[in-house]
């Protein structure tokens, strides 16, 4: 399985954990990535809201370098595989959009190239019962809520990710790694995502929200798929205790992460030390686990 | 709760520029609310999705770009998945945005436009997002140097954010992008 592997701009900064957790459990799972050179931002959430064609034409910079390595694209970023996806819809269903952005990039781009998180890739294309067998350890009964967020879900007619109100694709990973993927109600719900520093008093309550559903339906830790929601949910625990005098003290976990601990790797290869809230509760939970 | 609009010179408001920049026709709306009741902010700000569409058919001028909830809209697409008449209000929120821009509208809370602008400017210098230095330059803009910081030195120490910018992007082709859609734009 070879795809063509784009990290995002957060993958670099504030999402290193998510990026090297990534790539230390893709080999393992029998997944070759290549980096397309000269990557570029996709435009994230700034560019659409400035410019219509800007943000169209960022992410189609990138589509083209992947077309050119005659490959499908697989993300790990909810933002990067929202704004690929969207380009990919308006380049493909308006031909004047089309027309713009060839101009733009100085070469015309059809739409073509897949865009698939890296999540979609390990159920749709390796298959449950293959990556079973690459396990090495046991979540044993962890009780994790995965939380999806807006950006992998929504619009569900261009994102077309699992379902768009009750995805289950992370809980059936989770089930698949021995640990009970949460039936709770806010696995869609939005974090703030963008807000985060300019108007953080309202990412505060979204947070809280999600984090204090997580903990009412008996979650040990919340596992996520998207840079900004990991970051939003870790960071701002600390003010939430602030604010409402409330101490949560929810880890925040990557889903790679937690595949890369069931294939016995280390905390420092997965980068679990760059987690805000400390997971070691949750790493004491599963040891015990497999000793006994 | 009534709905009131301040009428000005041109007939259709704003709402012809909104479907000139988004195409979309808001038109069908039957104001049943859902995108309300889903969307994440609208309990915490001024107005709502489905008041702006009313709003906006209605003929309303430029009083409506002053709406806080232009800026709080988080972009998160609750409203648009779940319209029985799938009106892409996601994409009339950033025809407002820019619309906002043009008229110099009323700066919003937390300055989303400076933080956009700041952004952008990362991505085009450095052809990736430079974190760190946006929200140095965000801090500056808005004199707000004290909140947050202490999550600087943390997140730092946990090489949790970059300390310099990136430099392995094709910044040839995004001073590309950026110069031709600006000259588009000027035009």
């Amino acid at each position: 399985m070879k795809y063509a592997y784009f990290p995002g701009c957060s993958a670099e900064s504030t999402a290193r954990d998510l990026y090297l957790s990534t790539l230390a459990i893709a080999p393992v799972l029998g997944i070759e990535f290549v980096e397309p050179k000269g990557w570029s931002c996709c435009g994230t959430t700034m560019a659409h809201q400035v410019d219509h064609d800007l943000s169209v034409s960022l992410a189609a910079a990138n589509l083209l370098k992947v077309k050119d390595m005659g490959l499908n694209m697989v993300v790990s970023c909810a933002s990067c595989y929202s704004r690929m996806k969207i380009a990919n819809h308006e380049i493909s269903t308006h031909p004047k959009t089309r027309e713009k952005i060839a101009a733009t990039l100085g070469r015309d781009y059809d739409g073509s190239v897949k865009v698939r998180h890296f999540v979609e890739i390990i159920l749709e294309d390796m298959g449950l019962a293959a990556f079973k067998k690459a396990l090495t350890h046991s979540l044993q009964g962890l009780k994790v809520a995965s939380y999806y967020g807006c950006l992998l879900v929504r619009p569900p007619e261009i994102a077309s990710f699992d379902d768009p109100e009750n995805p289950v694709y992370m809980d059936r990973l989770i089930h698949a790694m021995g640990g009970v993927g949460l039936d709770w109600p806010h696995k869609v719900e939005c974090c703030g995502g963008s807000l985060t520093l300019t108007r953080s008093d309202l990412v505060i309550k979204l947070s809280e929200a999600i984090i204090a559903m997580a903990k009412d339906a008996g979650a040990q830790c919340i596992a996520v798929a998207c840079p900004m929601c990991q970051i939003n949910l870790d960071m701002r625990q600390a003010n939430i205790l602030k604010a409402t005098g409330k101490r949560y003290n929810m880890p925040i976990i990557y889903i790679t992460q937690l595949m890369g601990l069931c294939l016995g790797m280390s905390e420092q290869v997965l980068g679990l030390n760059k987690l805000i809230i400390s997971p070691q509760e949750t790493l004491n939970f599963i040891q015990s686990s497999i000793r006994s | 709760m009534p709905i009131r609009i301040k009428k000005e010179a041109v007939p259709e408001g704003i709402s012809r520029r909104v479907k000139e920049i988004s195409g979309i026709d808001i038109n069908g709306c039957l104001q049943c609310k859902k995108c309300t009741n889903g969307c994440p902010v609208s309990g915490y700000t001024a107005s709502s999705p489905a008041e702006i569409i009313k709003k906006l058919q209605l003929g309303a001028g430029k009083e409506l770009l002053d709406s806080e909830i232009i800026w709080t809209c988080v972009s998160c697409s609750t409203c648009y998945s779940r319209c029985p008449m799938e009106i892409n209000m996601a994409q009339v929120m950033d025809a407002l945005r820019v619309l906002a821009e043009e008229t110099g509208a009323a700066t919003p809370d937390g300055n989303m436009p400076l933080m956009n602008k700041i952004l952008l400017g990362t991505i085009k210098t450095f052809g990736r997002t430079y974190d760190l230095g946006a929200m140095a330059l965000y801090k500056a803009g808005t004199a707000s140097y004290m909140k947050d910081m202490d999550k600087v030195p943390m997140i730092l120490k946990k090489g949790k954010i970059a300390l310099l910018p990136s430099q392995g992007a094709d910044k040839k082709m995004v001073k590309q992008i950026f110069n031709h859609l600006e000259k588009a734009r000027k035009k």
